[in-house]
């Protein structure tokens, strides 16, 4: 199983970071083109990260490209980067489905036979995007998941971003459910105060009880505290795993229905418990007592 | 001769004398007896105060040939040895002996006097600046001798370094000899360094910008031993001397060093009430003192004593409880001035008590954990923090041998590469602390532990630690940034590396500058 | 013969990063080279540029690089960007 819990933003035309992205942990590093390098360095940005990806060791960690918006300069970006085989390409300011389509089409052309599929993270900025977010999570089975991209957001809806978050509680919720709907990962907004981590955690602490499977990261700092946050929690693990128990006493018994704390467990809570035990084993968060 | 960790090295260095070597970090042991000062006297009504240094240059017949000494307790902001140079070389005297703990930016001036004979021999733990390039390129006629903090005062107690007059900055002082380093205009906490020089020079000189009246209460070290006073208008410039909050690194790659660090120490076993503990002043050395404080907190762990440089940041986990005690020879910047100069748990310690190996026990014995920094590190986990990757003298052997020689654990943290370079090497150029006093390696590509303790490395394996082989680390940062060239150092000899028992362990030949 | 017909530069003065300059030239391909770590790794970061330059099928070129300790990929990317820049496709090295 993948696991994609943070997801780190690294500026695309910097020697410097792109050498070391790789250890802090993140499960995606996200080589950026787009707000990260100037229009008149896009070129130089391009050409660095391309042997960014083939030369530095990401280890563990998904090699993701931010691209350049359809309207500006994704086709340069596309052919540059196609080739150097990245893990995911994440395509901004995406407002319909038929973005999707279009870049699953560009890659459908570019990439060679013998590649592994390049798999799309679609970012959710815009109103329209927001309304048509289910369209957009089916729109393509390349499409591996949605990132919520907030300040953009805000700015085109006219609300005032707050660390509490209030003004996005429902776009929030719309984009989980839409990517739940349609079987694909979601990823929370960044947390843009690189220096309150407090705020940080509790800020991806909503984002996981809302639903989300991961969130973007724009600082190195920030991928540690979204993994921990992440990661079941001892009482999740606890649950988990009196429901599992529960589920084996009730087959031994040949009865149909298990129950935990006086609770009927049905099928998503039995799957949510598999998922949960599974994410911990592979964290290895569990003791023996579990194998 | 060759050495006991394979350094080539004289057997008699011109201007020096005989070599002894290196055996062995804890083969050498003392001989014969301490070395002592005349025997003084100050009659009732004398007075000591002088009002400007050429008059006690006078007063006391100071001529050439002879050995002064200073402490680096007001390291960039040091204007004194340049006053007492400048005096010296304006009354015509030559072939002087500088002990100087650490030579900074500031004093570059030695470089004019070195050139007209006024200074011929220095002794200091480090160079850093102008100075050091002029070291590198071999201006003075006898090599430069490196020594660490411990091994100054063995050097004073055994009479190997015989000081005839002792320069001590002191931020305030009272006419009969009272000083202190707390308060003052040119305050710089501490003046551990200070000490041991006030026990064996001939003349024993404070030099103040803040006389007080007396007598001043708490002296740091007391009219008994101070012979005489001069009173200047400026030791130096505030701004060098102590530097405003140290703050803990933000660099992302220094964090995850200093985390992983942190976690060595939790898995060692050392991290348990009473524990000790000294760490570097530098960024990830900082961060990880952070983040065993986090740890402390989180496990209810009340700490013994934290020991050397001294940080605001210690200072808070004094304050917090977290440690008992601070033991300071050295202030870094203003929050540790005022604790010290406010908090009996705060104390100041000389540099004989800090580190000589060579007294009835020193604190550094006592130490769990050390955390230090390298500017290269070698298979054999013998560590340089002297010479660049050019060789080039810029930086100061301190604290690091005698740490690394007397705590339980000795954990180096460090980079992989420093922009393009590898910092873990066949061969270190200088090495300052040899390898079986070290015994992890941290970096941000994972940790290496010394073949001498397999009883930790078994340990950081268990917690689940990233542990290699120091030879794949090596290995790891040349397939990153490709084999470097060898560069071949056989210039004649600028500098002579003593360890911290007296012995050389290896010698600084001048770059190909 | 391809040939640079005007001067263009590319990469910063940042650590791990490395500014090369080309301009026309006509003695055959001259390279000035400063470096935080030459006496290491002079060689290497002349024979890759070089080679890079040379994969043009360029004769004359002058370059010139200010490194600030960037690895081999870097250097090659701002090298390539540079010679995008004044004018020339990919070479063989691309």
């Amino acid at each position: 199983m993948i696991v994609r819990r943070s997801a780190l933003f690294v500026p695309g035309n910097n020697p410097g970071m792109l050498q070391t992205a790789g250890l802090f942990g993140a499960d995606v590093v996200i080589l950026d083109l787009e707000d990260a390098v100037a229009p008149n360095e896009k070129d130089a940005a391009r050409e660095l990260v391309a042997r960014a990806l083939l030369n530095i060791d990401y280890g563990q960690a998904q090699k993701c490209v931010r691209l350049n918006s359809l309207d500006t300069f994704c086709d340069d970006d596309l052919k540059e980067i196609v080739p150097s085989q990245p893990d995911l390409l994440m395509l901004p300011k995406v407002h319909r489905a038929s973005d999707i389509k279009e870049l699953a089409g560009q890659l459908d052309k570019l990439e060679r036979p013998s590649q592994k599929r390049i798999e799309i993270l679609a970012i959710i900025e815009s109103p329209q995007g927001l309304a048509e977010v289910y369209d957009i999570a089916r729109s393509h089975d390349r499409l591996m998941g949605l990132l919520m991209g907030a300040e953009d957001y805000t700015a085109m809806v006219g609300s005032l971003r707050t660390k509490g978050g209030e003004e996005i509680a429902v776009a929030r919720a719309l984009l989980v459910n839409a990517a739940a709907a349609a079987g694909i990962e979601s990823f929370d907004a960044v947390f843009t105060d690189v220096n309150d981590e407090e705020g940080l955690i509790k800020d991806t602490l909503l984002a996981k009880n809302l639903g989300f499977t991961g969130k973007g990261a724009i600082n190195p700092r920030q991928v540690k505290p979204i993994n921990e946050t992440f990661n079941p929690s001892p009482l999740e693990i606890d649950y988990a795993r009196r429901i599992l128990k529960a589920l084996r006493q009730a087959e031994k018994e040949g009865s149909g229905v298990a129950s935990v704390g006086g609770k009927m467990v049905d099928a998503p809570v039995a799957k949510r418990a598999v998922n949960v035990m599974n994410l911990a084993r592979k964290l290895r968060l569990l003791g023996q007592e579990d194998e | 001769m060759i050495n006991a960790i394979g350094r080539d090295i004289p057997e008699f260095v011109e201007g020096f004398g005989p070599v002894k070597k290196y055996l062995g970090a804890f083969n050498s042991l003392p001989e014969g007896n301490c070395y002592g000062p005349p025997i003084k006297r100050a009659a009732v009504g004398q007075s000591k105060l002088y009002h400007s240094l050429e008059d006690l240059f006078k007063s006391l017949k100071i001529e050439s040939g002879m050995t002064f000494s200073f402490h680096h307790h007001l390291r960039n902001g040091d204007e004194l040895v340049n006053q007492v140079l400048y005096t010296a070389s304006r009354l015509g005297l030559k072939n002087i002996t500088v002990s100087l703990t650490a030579a900074f930016a500031t004093h570059a001036p030695m470089i004019e006097y070195i050139k007209n004979g006024l200074v011929t021999s220095l002794r200091t733990s480090g160079v850093y600046g102008g100075l050091a390039l002029a070291l590198s390129r071999g201006i003075l006629p006898t090599p430069v001798l490196l020594h660490s903090h411990g091994g100054r005062p063995r050097s004073l107690r055994s009479g190997e370094l015989k000081v005839d007059v002792a320069f001590i900055a002191a931020p305030s002082a009272d006419d009969r000899g009272n000083i202190t380093g707390v308060i003052g205009k040119s305050a710089c906490g501490s003046l551990g360094y200070a000490f041991p020089d006030a026990d064996y020079a001939t003349h024993v000189v404070a030099v103040t910008d803040n006389l007080v009246p007396y007598p001043l209460i708490p002296a740091s070290i007391g009219q008994n031993k101070v012979d005489h006073v001069v009173l200047i208008d400026s030791l130096g410039d505030p701004q060098g001397i102590v530097s405003g909050t140290t703050r803990i690194t933000k660099d992302p790659v220094g964090l995850h060093i200093a985390d992983t660090a942190a976690k060595v120490i939790e898995a060692s076993g050392l991290l348990k009430n009473g524990f000790s503990f000294q760490t570097g002043a530098g960024g990830a050395s900082l961060a990880a003192a952070h983040f065993v404080g986090q740890m402390m907190r989180a496990q209810n762990i009340k700490g013994g004593f934290a020991l050397g440089g001294i940080t605001g940041y210690m200072v808070d986990l004094l304050e917090e409880g977290l440690f008992g005690n601070l033991f300071d020879v050295q202030s870094f910047d203003l929050e540790s001035v005022k604790s010290i100069a406010r908090n009996p748990n705060h104390l100041e310690v000389s540099s004989d008590l800090y580190a000589n190996p060579f007294n009835s026990g020193c604190l550094v014995n006592d130490l769990d954990v050390v955390i230090l920094g390298a500017t290269e590190i070698d298979v054999d986990f013998n560590v340089n923090v002297i010479t660049g990757s050019d060789g080039v003298l810029m930086g100061a052997a301190g604290g690091h041998p005698d740490t690394a020689a007397g705590a339980k654990m000795t954990v180096i943290v460090t980079t992989l590469l420093r922009s393009r370079l590898p910092i873990v090497v066949d061969k270190v150029i200088t090495a300052t602390t040899p390898g079986e006093t070290v015994d992890v390696l941290v970096t941000e590509y994972g940790l290496a532990v010394n073949p001498a303790r397999a009883d930790l490395r078994d340990r950081f394996v268990a917690a689940g630690l990233p542990v290699k082989d120091i030879q794949e680390l090596k290995n790891l940062a040349h397939k990153m940034a490709g084999v470097p060239q060898t560069i071949a150092f056989d210039g004649p000899i600028i500098g002579l590396v003593e360890y911290r028992d007296g012995t050389i362990i290896d010698v600084v030949r001048a770059p190909n500058l | 013969m391809k040939s640079v017909v005007k001067p263009a530069q590319a990469g910063t003065l940042e650590s791990n990063d490395i500014m090369i300059i080309v301009e026309p030239g006509a003695n055959g391909i001259v390279l000035e080279l400063e470096s935080i770590v030459k006496k290491q790794y002079g060689q290497a970061i002349s024979q890759t540029i070089i080679e890079t330059v040379k994969s043009y099928g360029l004769t004359d070129l002058n370059v010139k690089a200010i490194d600030k300790g960037a690895l081999d990929y870097a250097i090659r990317a701002r090298l390539v960007t540079a010679l995008s820049r004044a004018g020339l496709g990919p070479g063989s090295e691309g």
